[in-house]
């Protein structure tokens, strides 16, 4: 059997030069690993794959790797995606975006991309600041916490990232960590499969700035610390309230069927033949 | 039979994305522009294409560069603040080299301006709208029966030229009917992009030849390739080089202004003798052409000079049409507060004077104010 960073090895593309633009340490690149190795799971050929990100360290991913890669504008990503397979609806459509990339700046983006639940699979990474600018809050920054604009705490609220796009009509929604690599490989290739909109939550790393900022340590201590942090989903529903105080849930939280976007518009096409 | 009929330029628009066959369009509706939308999305299903009705500006311009990427014939269509939302992504497929067609069918303006009257206020936007260097190219119809021709023509220049397209209508336009003779199909040109022939590791999606024309592979064709706003090198990685940039944006400026021969086109009337010019572009031109008329009935010397691709500016060819000696004045008749006027100055030779004529009421150029204007400059 293939060692874990051997498979990467062999999806990397062979012209695009290293180093990578991320800090040593940074989460991305495990999240990259968990993709590589999902989508190497299911024997998907590499030209029915496209990777489509927006702005952001995280949307660098795609670079890296031997698909069709549309590294695009900040927060469109989604919309960007959104061409890209209801023109080509057999492409396996996968976006990487950050929470800002996602969530601020393409949060209209996301809720509608669930809404339409078109066959797109987002993988959100999302580590709490906007890395790439230098560390700013972003709407998945926890309450008080500390960020370039906010020197004297985050006076606004976060996103619960599984609740908003479950609540906007997503078929599958996951959330994993960085540090639980195993579990992160499942659940992306579960939203690979699934047919719908689908959201994994990767809960990553950005020392550089949240965890310098808010005295949280260096990548090993802040990867380390989710292990402490977090209660599977399963283990959750069995403890009482108080015991989950603070304690991010990792797991599935959502996986439907329902109608997926391009089916119904190819449906229409098939239904107007000879009109 | 020619194929008569009684159309709408807003349904114009259709007709000529349909003959110029378009395969996607996205877009989010906006007075005066919404017919284009309702239109398509009953005719692209039809034929296989397809319609999205997007969350806004920004996302239907988002998507159209998506679904040109695979392949796909693209186009939308707006308004002066949709237009305004859609600038950053079109320089997004300006550098990143994907043909797309963007309808602005123009309202008053700033702001939310006035929805449903005219004006020609964004023929500058049309330019210079997107944030850094860039060359556009736009097309202005005058009539109903023109957009038809000129909407294949837009298509079939995106795809020549793998760069985005701008469609400069009016509300007027967009909204007068007029007696069409549809184009027979076979009478007309309609360009595809060129894919390419080499095998997949030898393929860059920006080469810069000899010519700056390059060929495209499409996302699913074998050729993985990348695409980025980040400005980039042939392979399209992004790069910090600055060889690499400067042939880079080198390489848009000219794929476009080497070729504009091909790409201007500009309709002359009486100029070799004239003592006024008036130039006009879209709906005023036509009252320019009756201005001119009644002036010559009077024994003027008028010409008449009619931008039909207002974007780029053909530089050399304005010099030779404005080259006569007998020239005096030129007459700049626009609905804005004066903008092409601006352009037209920088190409007029010096001895002649630019004089505009700028309306901008939300009334129409009439004929008798652009007599008025030739009679006071004369
Ligand atoms: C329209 C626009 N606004 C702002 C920016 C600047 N910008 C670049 S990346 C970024 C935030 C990225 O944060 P996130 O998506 O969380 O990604 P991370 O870098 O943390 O992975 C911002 C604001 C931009 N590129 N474009
Ligand atoms: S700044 Fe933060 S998110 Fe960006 S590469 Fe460095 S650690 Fe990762």
């Amino acid at each position: 059997m293939l060692q874990k960073s051997d498979v990467i090895h062999q999806y990397l593309r062979p012209k695009k030069a290293f180093p990578n633009v991320w800090c040593p340490g940074c989460g991305i690149g495990i999240v990259m690993g968990s993709l590589v190795r999902a989508i190497d799971k299911l024997q998907i050929a590499r030209d029915d794959i496209t990777l489509v990100s927006g702005i952001g360290c995280s949307s660098r991913l795609p670079v890296y790797l031997d698909f069709n890669t549309l590294h695009t504008t900040h927060g469109r990503a989604l919309a960007f995606a959104t061409g890209v397979k209801l023109a080509k609806p057999k492409m396996k459509v996968i976006v990487i975006t950050g929470d800002g990339d996602c969530l601020a700046i393409g949060g209209n983006h996301f809720i509608h991309a669930a809404r339409r639940n078109i066959d797109i699979t987002t993988i959100l990474i999302n580590n709490m600041i906007y890395g790439m600018t230098g560390g700013q809050f972003s709407p998945t920054t926890p309450s008080e916490s500390f960020a370039t604009t906010s020197p004297y705490g985050n006076k606004e609220n976060q996103f619960d990232i599984p609740k908003l796009a479950i609540a906007a009509g997503a078929s599958y929604v996951a959330r994993g960590t960085v540090y639980h690599v195993t579990q992160l490989d499942e659940l992306i290739t579960e939203a690979i499969t699934k047919r719908g909109f689908s959201v994994v939550e990767a809960f990553s790393n950005c020392h550089t700035y949240y965890g310098r900022l808010n005295r949280a340590g260096d990548a090993v201590k802040m990867i380390d610390d989710m292990k402490k942090n977090v209660i599977p989903l399963k283990a959750a529903a069995k403890m009482p309230p108080e015991k989950l105080e603070g304690k991010m849930l990792t797991g599935v939280f959502a996986d439907v069927e329902k109608d997926e976007y391009c089916d119904r518009y190819d449906q229409l096409i098939e239904s107007l033949k000879g009109k | 039979m020619a194929d008569v009929r009684l159309l709408q330029g807003n349904e114009a628009v259709v007709e000529g994305a349909m003959l110029g066959g378009l395969t996607f369009f996205a877009g989010y509706p906006i007075t005066p522009s919404t017919e284009v939308a309702e239109g398509l999305a009953r005719k692209l299903p039809k034929v296989g294409g397809k319609f999205i009705q997007m969350e806004d500006e920004i996302a239907s311009m988002a998507a159209i560069i998506g679904a040109a990427c695979t392949g796909a014939k693209t186009m939308t269509a707006t308004s002066g603040p949709g237009f305004s939302l859609m600038q950053e992504n079109i320089g997004y497929a300006y550098i990143a080299e994907v043909p797309c067609v963007i309808v602005n069918v123009q309202r008053g303006g700033p702001s939310t301006g006035l929805p449903t009257k005219v004006a020609q206020a964004d023929t500058m936007q049309a330019r210079w709208g997107t944030h850094g260097d860039y060359v556009a190219i736009a097309l202005a119809p005058q009539s109903v029966e023109e957009t038809i021709m000129l909407t294949i023509r837009a298509m079939n220049l995106s795809e020549e030229y793998r760069t985005p397209v701008i469609l400069l209508m009016d509300e007027v336009l967009g909204h007068m009917r007029e007696k069409v003779v549809m184009p027979e199909p076979g009478t007309f040109k309609v360009v595809n992009r060129t894919k390419p022939t080499v095998p997949a590791n030898w393929y860059k999606h920006f080469e810069i030849t000899p010519s700056f024309k390059s060929p495209m592979a499409s996302f699913g064709d074998g050729y993985r390739f990348h695409v980025t706003g980040l400005t980039h090198n042939e392979e399209g990685f992004p790069t910090s080089e600055s060889k690499k940039i400067h042939d880079k944006l080198f390489k848009l400026q000219n794929k476009i202004m080497r070729y504009v021969d091909d790409i201007c086109e500009i309709e002359t009337d009486g100029m070799e003798d004239a003592h006024v010019a008036v130039v006009a572009y879209g709906n005023v031109a036509r009252a320019a052409k009756q201005a001119i008329q009644m002036a010559r009935h009077r024994r003027m010397k008028v010409g008449q000079v009619r931008p039909i691709t207002i974007w780029p500016t053909h530089d050399k060819k304005y010099h030779e049409i404005f080259s006569s000696k007998s020239l005096e004045v030129i007459i700049v008749a626009e609905l804005n507060q004066g903008q092409y006027v601006t352009e037209i100055e920088r190409v007029a030779p010096k001895h002649v004077k630019v004089v505009s004529l700028a309306r901008f009421d939300s009334e129409l150029i009439t004929p008798d104010q652009i007599l008025n204007k030739i009679k006071e400059v004369r």
